[in-house]
């Protein structure tokens, strides 16, 4: 059979791809928050833009409970007096307000890793930022899927 | 309110200088965040943990800000080097000033 369509297929095809591409982009949201949580990475940097990479963020992908998903951030990074993680910023962006926890390194930590208990109000982006003591910044997201929030809504 | 009491555990109590003590530590607090509404509408004040502090021997190794998005009764992992015996000491800072305190000792060899 030849492959034509008339004006109806036609239309229904295209139309369930827009729909593909609108959940696509869904799936993938591009870096615009729905709260302060870029100003508080601004904020934290000074303005620099963060490179990817040396941060690890550990959450599971999809949180059954949002009221308590646990974390786990570590930095790749020798930590002496030379060279060390001074800070670790933590925000999110899809909670009312972006802020989660910062971190605060030093030398006799000995290596920058803390595991916490965080809300997530819905499905979103977690974003770690580590600041080093040189003046670079590092950061890594994630996304985490929430099927019950945990803002009490 | 009740005095509140920590709990605090380091995976090993003696430690060679230079070995890596890992410290979890559970409090309860309700961690209110200031964004939720009673029964009748009005805005439940937020209370919530703000600040987190370890030292060992009177150093400070590790510390942490917190924000409304941490869970309730609040846990936190982490690690420091041992360095010299002394008593770890983990404080919290309640928005309303309160301070809550644990302790326990490391013996560094």
């Amino acid at each position: 059979m030849p492959l034509t369509f008339n004006r109806r297929q036609a239309l229904t095809i295209s139309a369930a791809a827009l729909t593909a591409a609108a959940w696509g982009g869904a799936i993938v949201p591009a870096l615009a928050a729905k709260n302060d949580s870029d100003e508080l990475i601004k904020k934290f940097t000074g303005g620099k833009t963060p490179a990817e990479g040396r941060v690890r963020l550990d959450l599971p992908e999809i949180a059954e409970n949002g009221n308590t998903v646990p974390m786990t951030v570590s930095v790749e990074s020798p930590m002496t007096d030379q060279s060390y993680v001074s800070d670790v910023l933590i925000v999110s962006d899809g909670n009312p307000r972006g802020g989660v926890a910062t971190f605060h390194f030093s030398p006799a930590s000995g290596v920058s890793e803390a595991n916490i208990r965080i809300r997530l109000a819905e499905t979103q982006n977690v974003i770690a930022v580590a600041k080093m003591n040189d003046g670079s910044y590092f950061m890594a997201s994630k996304p985490v899927k929430v099927t019950i929030g945990g803002c009490g809504g | 309110m009740a005095e509140v009491k920590p709990r605090i555990k380091l995976d090993r109590k003696q430690a060679k200088k230079g070995d890596l003590v890992e410290v979890k530590a559970l409090v309860s607090h309700i961690m209110e965040t200031g964004l939720r509404k009673d029964a009748s509408g009005n805005i439940i004040p937020r209370k919530i943990l703000n600040r987190f502090t370890c030292t060992v021997n009177g150093k400070e190794v590790f510390s942490a800000d917190f924000e409304p998005a941490i869970s309730a009764n609040p846990y936190i992992q982490f690690k420091f080097r041992a360095q010299e015996s002394g008593p770890v000491v983990l404080t919290w800072i309640d928005d309303d000033g309160t301070k809550i305190v644990g302790e326990e000792s490391l013996t560094v060899t």
